[in-house]
């Protein structure tokens, strides 16, 4: 059927296919020694407080990299994602007290759950959008923390909600037992973490990254190329759902005693902003998103500066970030500072010419 | 061949289309009309968008209409729309693969049916390259490599030279002239400049506020008074 003389048209672009983009190698080292850094030897630098506060950051990043599955991904734009992580850290911590199953295989349950709860605030989704959606995900996350301020998180108590208000010796949530201390936790928090990402880059880079791509694009022109949008829009509340569930496990491990206060509504307020100054649109901006809301407030609170700073000076960030870099601080840092190298390279460079041309003459 | 029988679409107290009747038999064919005469309408209702308030779809001897939207890119339905929508953050590779894996194409593998719709529409780039990164011609390109990897049966393009200049014009027009000799797929093509089409298409059905007021070989079709007519915006006499 093809015409024979499109054979060397054929070949060529063969050749290019599977050859990686300029750059990969690189940046997967980068990224390599950054880990090893962060797990081997950031615990070490740090004093206790810091590295409470990173495990945190580790916690967060994972949601906001939930967030911006569904934002930056799919163009969906949900406003109930700390309620999806409380519900994560509830049933972990239910399990936690009810069952002396391993800690890796609780958090694995409490993703699995919230999951299917987060699919159920996904249902809205497939209807609306923009701003709707983020109305009603805002609203259901409102009517989620009022129902967890009346049953309150499990504290070892009997039951369907495991709550006991009289007991005198609250045990605190139990941690794994190869991660008992702080900067083990921590560790603990960031594997956890790099499992998530792990499991989110796989689905971008394959069938429902590409789905979520052409969904975000324009639904017409997705279901016309055989793309089934309610499964994928589904799917990737789901997905979110699971990494935003575990996240929560993790949370309930480190934090040790869970109150409803922790997980008020307006701070999925606070994340959706930190998500987009970080940047929706690339994994890093998660990591930029967990660090703005969990390690500048620790740094804050240290230097003795009221967090309500902090609420101004997202409302501002996210203004700036929006109108100079639409996609983030995560995909502008990277061109400031080329732009910065080669100004520096430019710069080294300007005398060097001269100079050898005063020699030649 | 595509079997149109009494088509009505109204969108509230506006006929859309009025008893569309037309068989598209083989081949390129040019559905052409004045804006708003119901072209976009007619491809919306055979992807599934718009549910018609009466009449049939026969499309190689199966009821076009009864299939979910999305299934119908299984079925083989392929197209373009009038905005461009390739998509930018990804690269030609995967906007061409993306339509390949959801539909389903059997036979044959991914990578080798993707490249081949790729060189097939003259795409002269790196396939990993982001689309977001090419010209207006060539993103069009993607879009018609889309609409033609595996194995489509029904291929409509909307309006696919829309913005462009003459001389990428000219180059669509000569891929989407060899579309039905390589895949075998009937296509059709709707736009209201008669230029194209003229280029393109052995047969054509012309479109004025929702009635067909013409169709045969494209010629003949362009030569019709009530095609000048309605073009020219004449109020009609008969």
């Amino acid at each position: 059927m093809l015409e024979t003389t499109d054979v060397t048209a054929a070949a060529r672009p063969r050749l290019t296919l599977h050859r990686p983009p300029r750059g990969t190698a690189v940046r997967a080292a980068v990224t390599a020694v950054l880990l090893l850094f962060v797990l081997l030897a950031l615990p070490q630098l740090l004093s206790l407080y810091y590295v409470d506060a990173m495990t945190q950051v580790a916690v967060y990043a994972v949601v906001s990299l939930g967030l911006g599955v569904l934002v930056g991904r799919v163009g969906l734009v949900s406003l109930g994602q700390i309620a999806v992580l409380a519900v994560g850290a509830w049933v972990a911590a239910r399990l936690l007290f009810a069952t002396a199953q391993p800690y890796p295989l609780v958090l694995l349950e409490s993703g699995v759950i919230t999951m299917g709860a987060g699919t159920i605030i996904g249902l809205p989704a497939l209807r609306l959008r923009g701003l709707y959606l983020a109305l009603i995900t805002l609203m259901l996350a409102g009517a989620f923390s009022i129902v967890l301020a009346t049953t309150n998180f499990p504290n070892g108590g009997h039951g369907f909600l495991g709550y006991n208000g009289k007991l005198l010796q609250i045990p605190p949530i139990r941690r794994p037992s190869f991660a008992a201390t702080d900067p083990a936790y921590f560790r603990f928090a960031v594997v956890v973490a790099i499992i998530m990402f792990a499991l989110v880059f796989v689905h971008i880079r394959t069938r429902p990254g590409r789905a979520w791509a052409a969904i975000r694009q324009s639904e017409p022109a997705a279901l016309a190329a055989g793309i089934n949008a309610t499964l994928y829009k589904l799917w990737a509340f789901a997905l979110a759902s699971f990494v935003t569930g575990v996240a929560g496990g993790v949370y309930a491990g480190a934090a040790h005693y869970l109150y409803s206060y922790d997980f008020p509504a307006q701070n999925s307020i606070i994340l959706l902003a930190v998500v987009l100054m970080g940047g929706a649109y690339n994994m890093w901006g998660a990591v930029v998103a967990g660090f703005l809301s969990q390690f500048l407030p620790a740094l804050l609170n240290n230097w003795g500066v009221s967090n309500d700073w902090l609420t101004i000076l997202f409302g501002i960030g996210v203004v700036q970030v929006l109108t100079t870099a639409p996609r983030g601080l995560a995909d502008q840092f990277p061109k400031d500072m080329a732009r910065l190298g080669r100004l520096i390279v430019r710069l080294i460079r300007r005398p060097a010419p001269a100079a050898a041309g005063g020699e030649a003459s | 061949m595509i079997v149109v029988t009494d088509l009505t679409v109204r969108f509230g107290g506006v006929t859309s289309l009025d008893n569309m009747s037309v068989t598209f038999d083989s081949g390129t064919c040019g559905l052409i009309g004045p804006n708003g005469a119901g072209k976009t309408t007619f491809f919306n209702v055979l992807s599934g968008f718009v549910r018609p308030a009466a009449g049939s779809v026969r499309a190689f001897d199966e009821d076009l209409l009864s299939m979910v939207h999305y299934r119908r890119a299984r079925w083989g339905l392929r197209r373009t729309f009038q905005t461009e929508q390739a998509i930018e953050e990804l690269s030609v590779y995967d906007n061409v693969a993306m339509v390949h894996e959801h539909a389903r194409q059997p036979g044959g593998s991914r990578r080798g049916d993707v490249r081949d719709a790729i060189s097939f529409v003259g795409l002269d780039v790196d396939p990993a390259a982001t689309v977001g990164t090419l010209g207006a011609g060539q993103r069009r390109l993607v879009e018609v490599a889309r609409a033609v990897v595996g194995r489509p049966r029904l291929v409509l393009l909307d309006e696919p030279a829309a913005g462009l200049p003459e001389a990428e014009t000219e180059n669509l027009a000569a891929v989407i002239r060899r579309i039905p000799e390589r895949t075998g797929a009937l296509t059709i093509l709707v736009d209201h400049d008669m230029s194209l089409v003229s280029a393109c298409c052995e047969t054509t059905a012309v479109l004025d506020f929702g009635e067909l007021i013409a169709s045969g070989p494209t010629a003949q079709v362009l030569r019709d008074e009530r095609v000048m007519r309605a073009y020219l915006g004449t109020a009609e006499v008969a």
